[in-house]
């Protein structure tokens, strides 16, 4: 149904696939997200839309295999082979105006669904700061794509092997200090990231927003799954956000929520991992 | 189609002989899987009535002249003249005369609440009290029977194409009736579902030892076999605007439920472990989560669990939470037993399965442990005062009765109201607390020109045969509104 038209590594454990889903590459709309099964007993795991093509009727989603349905994903699935099931383009939109000028930051995998923002926001006639950090140089993607739509791109390595040494918040903290001129900033990442972008702004007077990544099944607001705490009042991720204002978020509870099923996904990779040593071990 | 059915051998009576009503007799009980042995499976529970039960029941039925059953089923089924060819061992005709007036005889069979509905009307109960006409089970044994022994399609000719194009948005119970129903009178439709697969609650909320998801995946090849083109993982308002919709088609009828969970907005709610009866339920019943080894989702194996509300939905995760090996499963209830809405039959198959119920007990928070998971429930207790626009008497909560109930799990089950979707992306449509979509009573037209609702999302969470009769009534309408060349006599909602 959903054939898989592309698929390569662009760093150790960060897969980018193309994939046929014509309805949902027309729609989309930066920030975005779709819903994946890989095969009918799969889960259904949202995944942002990094990139869509409405002429080709494809989109493009980037993940980091970590868990059960991307180790598969990555492992079991290559071009040829067709996806159970694409449903999208799911949340509301992220906010695109003329704001001024906007600093956008992408961190790890978070690099990713950032670049359909930039790309909005500076069509939109904004002046883009992109700030994108990596744990390293051989993890780093797509810092070239995030180029070709900023006004001015910053990387960053925790190790310093390219770019600034250290974290995004750190490049961050550098630009305010300098008094350059921020009228949004939107940060996309691990929520550690997250939050501490949040906090970091805090007191700076300048709207921040996050996109959150909560656990989710159905994607459409039938299952309360996807719930936290915003503001004081409880939330339903796939439909009200994913965006939201970060000085907002109940960040403790949004960390033990994506905890939830900690234990059962361990054991369930467990599971996988003796089923395959056993099965090694009967080719054998 | 013609099996050999020796109906004198069944018990019944031959075709022109006189029936003699054996009406005083008790009512035939349906069997069960033993309550020890089911909580360890996910089979279906009541078993169904043999041919030979089925005509033994058959046989009490009076056929009355002036059936209050009938007037009584929302979509009167003539219910005595189905009985009756049950009695003279012409199942295949019961069926198809069953299917003149319902769409799912073999869902609504199973998961009606006969017992307010036709079963409460049986004039039997007059004279032999609490036995009337068994009259859901002889439904579900005539559609089961027709399933088994024939291809399962219905004698449905379809008339000849009109050109029109219909689009229906969701396919539980009411998209499904419709989409059928439409297709039969001609149109070419368009069936949209935002899952992955077909069927609305009955797939993703009513478990499968309730209602067998095959059945439901028969109902759905019956529809297809019509020529309707059903396309799953398609949110309408989102892979589908609402614009495309209304530009695309002659007339569109929207049935996408109740699907938006209640919660208390209590303090603790987000703590892991406090799960939406619809979570609970989708991660069990969908995707299939009870099947170790085989899904891909997970779901808590409680220890303990604490079910909040006593409606269809409260019971149906009682028992999955036994089945998922609970040591302890609990219905937590606000008013007093007389108030459940739940179905008689699935309350009392939850307690011999070993639930607990608990009333007139109201939850006032819930305390977590040091990751953020639920390890109690603080409740309060309750008593009943004047009755209130339900006409139930209201719960009132009895000061300083506040206890704590451990648990490990929490599922709140207090109702579902439609999502907003729709409603918020379409523009001029008129709701009602701010999401229930406003219909005709008559017409099921909306506030928008072309645009039909029905089912729980014109009325809120209500029940499978209402949904399936506004799908019909709703398929007439729009035939006749698609068929007028002024299209304009309809009355707005
Ligand atoms: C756990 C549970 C148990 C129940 N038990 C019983 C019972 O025993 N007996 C009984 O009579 N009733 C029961 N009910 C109630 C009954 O299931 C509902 O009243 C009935 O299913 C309503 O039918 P519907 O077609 O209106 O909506 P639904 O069955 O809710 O179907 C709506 C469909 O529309 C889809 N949809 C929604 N929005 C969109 C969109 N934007 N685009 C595309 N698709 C969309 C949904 O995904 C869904 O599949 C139960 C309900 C629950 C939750
Ligand atoms: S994922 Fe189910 S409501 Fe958000």
């Amino acid at each position: 149904m959903y054939a898989i038209t592309s698929k390569r590594t662009l760093a150790k454990g960060v897969i980018e696939m193309t994939v046929q889903a014509p309805r949902v590459a027309a729609h989309h709309k930066p920030g975005q997200f779709v819903i994946v099964m890989s095969d009918e007993h799969g889960e259904r795991i949202p995944l942002t839309i990094a990139d869509s093509d409405p002429q080709k009727g494809e989109i493009t989603i980037v993940f980091l295999e970590v868990g059960k349905t991307t180790i598969q994903l990555g492992e079991q699935f290559n071009a040829g082979d067709s996806l159970f099931a694409v449903v999208g383009p799911l949340g509301t939109p992220t906010h695109v105006e003329k704001f001024g000028t906007v600093v956008v930051i992408g961190g790890g995998l978070g690099v990713a669904p950032i670049y359909p923002i930039c790309k909005g926001l500076k069509e939109a006639g904004n002046r883009v700061v992109a700030i994108v950090g990596y744990r390293s140089k051989d993890l780093m993607f797509w810092h070239d794509r995030i180029a070709s739509v900023s006004d001015e791109m910053l990387v960053t390595t925790d190790d310093g092997s390219f770019g600034e040494k250290g974290l995004v918040t750190d490049a961050l903290a550098k630009l305010h200090d300098g008094g350059a001129k921020m009228d949004r900033i939107i940060a996309i990442g691990p929520p550690v990231m997250m939050r501490a972008v949040s906090e970091k702004t805090k007191d700076w007077g300048v709207s921040t927003w996050v996109s959150l990544n909560t656990i989710m099944i159905d994607g459409t607001g039938m299952c309360g799954g996807c719930r936290v705490h915003i503001g004081g009042e409880t939330k339903f991720v796939c439909v009200d956000g994913p965006d939201f204002d970060a000085h907002k978020v109940d960040w403790g509870e949004m960390f033990a929520r994506m905890k939830g099923y900690a234990k059962e996904e361990r054991m369930a990779l467990e599971a996988d991992h003796k089923c395959k040593l056993a099965f090694e071990a009967l080719r054998r | 189609m013609a099996d050999a059915i020796d109906i004198v051998e069944l018990g019944g009576v031959k075709e022109g002989d006189k029936k003699k009503p054996r009406s005083k007799e008790k009512r035939l009980d349906i069997a069960c899987q033993d309550a020890k042995e089911r909580i360890h499976n996910y089979n279906e529970v009541a078993l169904g009535y043999s041919p030979k039960e089925a005509v033994a029941e058959s046989m009490r039925c009076l056929e009355c002249p002036k059936p209050r059953c009938m007037v009584a089923c929302p979509v009167h089924i003539d219910i005595p003249t189905f009985i009756g060819l049950i009695s003279r061992g012409k199942f295949h005709e019961a069926a198809e005369d069953i299917h003149k007036y319902n769409a799912l005889p073999a869902v609504c069979g199973r998961v009606c609440p006969q017992e307010n509905l036709c079963e409460a009307a049986c004039i039997i109960n007059d004279t032999n009290p609490h036995n009337p006409i068994a009259i859901g089970r002889l439904e579900r044994f005539c559609a089961d029977y027709h399933f088994l022994h024939s291809d399962g399609e219905h004698a449905a000719p379809l008339k000849p194409a009109t050109g029109y194009k219909v689009c229906v948005i969701g396919s539980g119970p009411s998209g499904l009736s419709c989409a059928a129903d439409l297709a039969k009178m001609g149109h070419k439709v368009d069936l949209f579902e935002a899952l992955h697969k077909p069927g609305g609650v009955m797939m993703y909320g009513i478990p499968e030892f309730r209602l067998p998801k095959a059945i439901v995946q028969k109902e759905v090849n019956y529809v297809r076999s019509l020529g309707v083109n059903i396309e799953c993982n398609v949110v309408v308002g989102r892979t589908l605007p609402v614009k495309e919709v209304l530009d695309g088609y002659d007339a569109v009828y929207v049935a996408s439920g109740a699907g938006y969970p209640n919660m208390m907005g209590i303090p603790g709610e987000n703590l892991n472990g406090v799960y939406s009866a619809n979570e609970f339920l989708t991660r069990v019943n969908l995707m299939q989560a009870w099947q170790e080894g085989v899904a891909g989702t997970p779901i808590r194996r409680p220890r303990r669990c604490v079910v909040v509300g006593a409606g269809f939905t409260a019971f149906d995760v009682v028992r999955i939470a036994l089945r998922l090996g609970a040591q302890e499963a609990r219905i937590v209830y606000r008013r007093s037993r007389d108030e459940m809405p739940g179905r008689g039959e699935e309350i009392e198959h939850a307690e011999q399965e070993g639930a607990i119920i608990t009333v007139l007990t109201n939850p006032v928070k819930y305390l977590g442990d040091e990751n953020g998971f639920v390890r109690a429930v603080v409740v309060q207790k309750m008593e009943l005062g004047e009755p209130d626009s339900s006409g139930r008497r209201r719960p009132i909560p009895i000061k300083d009765s506040e206890y704590e109930i451990p648990c490990d799990t929490v599922v709140v089950s207090i109702g579902q109201t439609p999502n907003v979707l729709i409603p918020s992306n379409m523009p001029g449509l008129k709701t009602r607390w701010g999401s229930i979509i406003q219909a005709n009573r008559e017409t099921y037209m909306t506030t928008v020109p072309k645009v039909f609702a029905g089912g729980d999302a014109i009325t809120g969470a209500a029940t499978v045969i209402l949904a399936t009769r506004a799908g019909r009534e709703a398929a007439r309408s729009m035939d006749a509104y698609l068929r007028d060349p002024a299209r304009a006599w309809y009355p707005p909602a």
